[in-house]
């Protein structure tokens, strides 16, 4: 069984071709990391598998069903959760309110409109696993630290309990003080769930990863096991000429 | 002390009624302003949509509301309820042109229809009475019982009561989960959707929604002034509507009833004092609250208790 799996998935831009027939197969309870240089297609694809964009051609299936043309919020139910590179949250939103609200959908209680919001406690609790600090779960979104807010990033993820989960750079940006909690939260990740990261920063990745997949030019260039793919000289090739792909 | 909070605008609309018996007619276009503001606000100041239109659903009821009762059935309640279903109706066959389109699109779309309607109204002239207006409308005592009499106390306690009930629903509803959704998809729309919320969905009820609250607000004013005319469906309602709004304070349900309360006293006075040169004063003190003023009238309140 095949958890989320694309089939000549490809997305133009008038007449560029930003990922381009790219097949790949990520399998339940899968640790698979999606690298690549800059501008290889690597968030265009995310974006397809999420649905934020439209295919050109091709498919994508989550758990054998064809979803290629399911809107996002109907791929969210389907158990295809993601998280953005740049932090997409909701500012004037404390913490706990939007977990609650994430929760909330996810049992499918979004348009009640009779009584207030449950799964507090819930939602509570899911903080609470993610070591978020008690004293900025009731504040403002907005004010919060930069590292703060990409775990709410993973919470508001996590909350949608996802069979599949769509890391776009979790630990982008995040400064070293305050990425313990994020890269925590990403160790953490249950067992079960199949993730899919997409990364720069190959310290993690290679950590991280049991297979990886490099995308160059929105094409699939290698793909693999960690140790194989640090030694494929296209991937070097791919990087900066001929420089090293981390531990190499 | 919330509590009072919250019954004192209450406390001084009905203080009102006993304190200004000959201002009633005024005190009752702020209850209807009020109700209109009340819609706008669940769809612009909660779901952040932003409509141009809104006088097409009150202009609606209101015509709807009148022609019943120039017809033979002139049961307030139950044309009230008749109002707010056509209304509704309308709202819910534009609803997939208006969010079809990107934002601004959408904008001109809500503004085109509200155009179109208005000149369908005016040259309907057998069944609206175009520009003259409708005449002729007779309403029946409510519940059978008060009539609606010359001073106005009866419309006055009547839109009051509409509004107060009708405000107390919107509560529920922006405190729901649903509300909560809808404030989702006015702070992110992206995220809103990578939640699992139908955004699209979720717009086109609040939309829905807010037509039938605007079609009870024309049914009002028909009822209460036992006539309806084009000024219902004006482009002019709309934009008032949407200037009561900032001036309260947009997404909050009390800045909605302060800035109709506040716009409609302005007017009244304004025009009163100066006939031909309101609109310059009531442009001045808008641009001065817009460039001063964060979060209107309710806005300046906060920063007031919180010091």
């Amino acid at each position: 069984m095949i958890a989320l799996g694309t089939c000549h998935l490809t997305r133009r831009f008038g007449g560029f071709t930003a990922v381009d027939a790219v097949s790949f197969n990520l399998l339940p309870g899968a640790r698979h990391a999606l690298i690549g240089p800059n501008g290889a297609g690597k968030t265009t694809f995310v974006n397809l598998l999420s649905g934020a964009l439209p295919a050109s051609e091709g498919q994508v299936m989550l758990f054998g069903q064809d979803i290629t043309h399911l809107p996002q919020h109907a791929r969210v139910r389907a158990g295809l959760a993601r998280t953005f590179q740049v932090n997409q949250l909701f500012p004037q939103f404390t913490p706990l309110e939007s977990v609650t609200l994430a929760i909330g959908e996810r049992e499918g209680q979004g348009a009640t409109w009779w009584r207030g919001a449950r799964h507090g406690a819930e939602a509570a609790r899911l903080l609470d696993d993610l070591h978020f600090p008690e004293a900025d779960r009731t504040r403002p979104t907005a004010e919060l630290p930069y590292g703060r807010q990409r775990l709410l990033e993973i919470a508001l993820a996590l909350a949608l309990k996802p069979r599949v989960l769509l890391l776009d750079e979790p630990a982008a940006g995040v400064p070293p003080a305050e990425s313990r909690e994020v890269m925590q939260a990403i160790a953490a990740l249950p067992r079960d769930v199949a993730v899919l990261l997409i990364e720069h920063d190959m310290d993690l990745v290679f950590r991280f990863a049991e297979r990886i997949t490099v995308l160059a030019f929105g094409a699939v260039l290698a793909d693999g096991e960690p140790d194989a793919i640090a030694k494929d000289p296209r991937v070097r090739e791919a990087y900066l000429g001929t420089a090293e792909v981390a531990h190499g | 002390m919330r509590i009072a909070l919250h019954a004192l605008p209450w406390l001084v609309a009905i203080g009102a009624y006993f304190a200004m018996p000959e201002q009633l007619p005024l005190l009752s276009a702020i209850a209807i302003a009020a109700l209109f503001a009340l819609s706008l606000d669940l769809l612009v100041g909660y779901a952040g949509f932003v409509t141009l239109g809104h006088a097409a659903f009150f202009g609606l009821g209101a015509y709807v509301a009148g022609i019943l009762g120039q017809q033979g059935w002139g049961e307030p309640i139950s044309g009230l309820l008749i109002a707010a279903a056509v209304a509704a109706l309308l709202g819910l066959v534009t609803a997939p042109l208006v969010l079809r389109a990107g934002e601004l699109a959408g904008l001109m779309v809500t503004l085109g229809l509200g155009l179109m309607l208005y000149e369908a109204a005016n040259k309907a002239a057998f069944l609206t009475g175009g520009a003259d207006g409708l005449q002729g409308v007779e309403i029946w005592p409510v519940f059978g019982a008060f009539r609606f009499d010359l001073w106005g106390r009866t419309a006055y306690l009547y839109s009051l009561a509409v509004l107060f009930v009708l405000f107390l629903l919107a509560q529920l509803l922006v405190r729901s989960p649903f509300g909560l959704s809808l404030r989702a998809i006015r702070e992110n729309p992206k995220r809103a959707a990578a939640i699992g919320i139908p955004v699209k969905r979720r717009l086109a009820a609040a939309y829905v929604i807010a037509a039938a609250y605007a079609g009870v607000a024309g049914a009002l004013l028909a009822q209460t002034t036992q006539f309806a005319s084009l000024d219902a469906l004006s482009f002019q309602r709309s934009a008032e509507g949407l200037l009561m709004l900032v001036l309260g304070g947009l997404g909050t349900l009390y800045g909605a009833l302060i800035g109709a309360a506040a716009f409609t006293i302005a007017h009244h006075t304004l025009s009163e004092a100066s006939p031909q040169f309101w609109q310059f004063w009531l442009g001045i003190a808008l641009v001065a609250l817009a460039l001063l003023g964060r979060g209107g009238l309710m806005g300046a309140l906060r920063r007031m208790t919180r010091r």
